[in-house]
């Protein structure tokens, strides 16, 4: 092959393709190492406040405010999982989808990495799998403030490690499949809106904040969530983080996993693919 | 292919739409190794597109384009290899200082971290950029960011490296230091293909010039040959207050003895003349009936070889 490359060139290998992937994702590690700070705030704010509203300040209010029954002590049990899955889920979408809006916008700055020596689609992927590295980071930290918050604390039952990092890391994967659909997709004018009438409301309707089996009573919610990816990754994270909580069954949960990252993971590349390439 | 670096074979493109733009229609180019390649043409004539063909990054709707006799569409990710590429539009990482711009380049290639170090550093230095190695893109002036786009296109040491009005937006002391750049280039064997619409741009820098319009090469070859075959011809614009009675004072103006030929503008008159001497008097005095309110005179260069194969002017 070497001397495909003409007579200044250097030689064409076979690690190419992984050499160029790991220079993209060293760009990342780079970019991000500069804004450490602002990652952690951004991932660890949401998870920090709800634990400290739900189950710090509620039970210490049990008597007079309803809303704290609800609640109630074992919330934070059920809400820990659900935690992690918001976590992972707005850290791949800001990891991916915000970052692609600017730099598909006016500065083009994409452009330099797209003439990688790779297919246009590795440079996509390598935006998914560093943001599903900062997704697993995120899902990480809820865990120590969950122990540490909570009026008592939560602590998580790491039965099945296998089980745990495989829903780790597919969620990861899937939150940064959804984020680089929505970045290659949307116009960068109209993130924002997508960030209200779409990421918030897959959040809210997740089962982030009760497990999916309660849904019961209302029979047609719990058929419609079906189609939320989110679902997958909090009963995922359920079955895996605090298996005494009522959850879907663990074939279920990874086949759905699946088949939403294949969905969205082709989605998302075929979108980069339009906008990188005329 | 011995010495062809660059093979265009009846390229079209067929930009599909609410309107149906054919930005290619059947080029044929050659670009020989080592030269430097210049593509004239007005804004809209396809040269981006050409390039953006060439650079893999716009679909070509038939024929072919071979980069050292790899086929672009076919193997895009070797042909990556063999290019650099200086867009219009500064592309710059703004997440990423100056140097980090070049170091990263060089590590999507495939560079070790020291390899790709050294390689930054040489080029900062080469460019003289070395002081401001530290600074983010945000905070260099245009033709800085111009000069750091061309290290960083260079840098994994491709064969060819295309320019996409490089001097667009540039004031004239940073074209010149961009130019400077580009001819220095020719040494470390570097083919160059750039687009310009100043045509001393591609009087200056360019070996060949191919001249564009409509999607269609036009004229091709050195610029002094394109001068003799089509301009050889000072052309005089006449403006006048009175178009009407244009066609009978370019009859009249044809019999005057030096003059090749001439048409009507627009504005007023386009007067083709191997020679001005002695011949603007009568040229003034036919056209005085119809108003002459400004006359102005082009030497031969590619700008007269430009309206001459085209009948217009390249910033109309």
């Amino acid at each position: 092959m070497s001397k495909l490359a003409g007579p200044i060139g250097i030689s064409i290998q076979k690690p190419q393709f992984f050499r160029a992937f790991l220079g993209l994702f060293l760009r990342d590690l780079r970019v991000l190492s500069r804004e450490l700070g602002p990652f952690m705030l951004r991932v660890g704010m949401q998870p920090l406040l709800f634990l400290f509203v739900f189950t710090f300040i509620m039970p210490r209010m049990a008597g007079g405010n309803p809303m704290a029954a609800g609640a109630g002590p074992a919330f934070g049990t059920v809400l820990l999982p659900g935690l992690m899955a918001v976590a992972i889920m707005f850290s791949g979408i800001a990891g991916v989808a915000l970052p692609l809006s600017t730099e598909f916008g006016i500065t083009r700055e994409i452009d330099d990495r797209v003439m990688c020596p790779v297919p246009v689609w590795a440079v996509a992927v390598e935006k998914v799998c560093f943001s599903a590295l900062q997704s697993i980071v995120a899902a990480l930290i809820v865990i120590p403030m969950a122990i540490w918050i909570p009026a008592k604390p939560v602590y998580p039952d790491f039965h099945n490690w296998a089980l745990l990092i495989l829903v780790l890391v597919m969620s990861s994967l899937l939150a940064g499949s959804m984020g680089l659909a929505i970045g290659s997709t949307v116009n960068p004018k109209q993130i924002g809106l997508v960030f209200s009438i779409v990421v918030v409301p897959i959040t809210f309707l997740g089962c982030v904040y009760y497990p999916w089996a309660y849904l019961d009573k209302i029979y047609w919610l719990k058929i419609a969530v079906l189609f939320n990816p989110i679902v997958y990754m909090s009963e995922g994270l359920r079955a895996a983080v605090t298996p005494g909580v009522n959850h879907m069954p663990v074939w279920a949960i990874l086949l759905a996993l699946s088949v939403f990252l294949v969905l969205l993971g082709r989605w998302g590349v075929a979108g980069f693919l339009k906008r990188v390439i005329s | 292919m011995s010495d062809t670096i660059v093979q265009i074979q009846a390229l079209t493109k067929v930009f599909e739409g609410k309107q149906r733009v054919t930005a290619l229609d059947g080029v044929d180019l050659e670009v020989k190794q080592g030269e430097i390649f210049g593509l004239l043409g007005p804004n809209g004539a396809g040269k981006t597109t050409t390039i953006g063909i060439c650079t893999t990054r716009t679909l070509p709707t038939s024929g072919q384009v071979k980069i050292a006799g790899i086929d672009v569409v076919g193997h895009p990710a070797q042909a990556r290899r063999l290019i650099g590429v200086v867009p219009q539009y500064n592309t710059l990482d703004r997440s990423l200082t100056i140097f980090e711009n070049i170091y990263f380049h060089c590590r999507y290639f495939g560079f070790s971290h020291s390899h790709a170090k050294a390689r930054s550093e040489e080029l900062l230095e080469q460019f003289l950029l070395a002081e401001r190695s530290k600074a983010m893109p945000s905070q260099l002036s245009g033709g800085l960011a111009q000069r750091v786009q061309i290290a960083r296109a260079i840098a994994h040491r491709p064969t060819v490296l295309f320019l996409d009005e490089p001097s667009a937006g540039l004031d004239p002391q940073s074209r010149i230091a961009m130019w400077t750049a580009v001819q220095g280039l020719r040494k470390d064997g570097i083919t160059v293909v750039l687009t310009t619409h100043y045509m001393e741009e591609a009087d200056e820098l360019s070996d060949r010039v191919a001249v564009v319009d409509h999607g269609k090469l036009l004229a091709l070859g050195t610029p002094q040959e394109l001068k003799d075959t089509y301009g050889a011809q000072t052309v005089i614009h006449l403006k006048l207050r009175h178009v009407e009675g244009g066609d009978a004072v370019a009859q009249e103006m044809r019999q005057l003895a030096g003059v090749q030929n001439a048409e009507v503008t627009g504005e007023g008159l386009r007067v083709f003349a191997a020679n001005v001497d002695g011949l603007l008097p009568a040229i003034i005095q036919t056209s005085a009936r119809l108003g002459l309110r400004d006359i102005s005179i082009t030497e031969p260069s590619l700008e007269t070889v430009f309206i001459h194969l085209t009948g217009r002017d390249l910033r109309e």
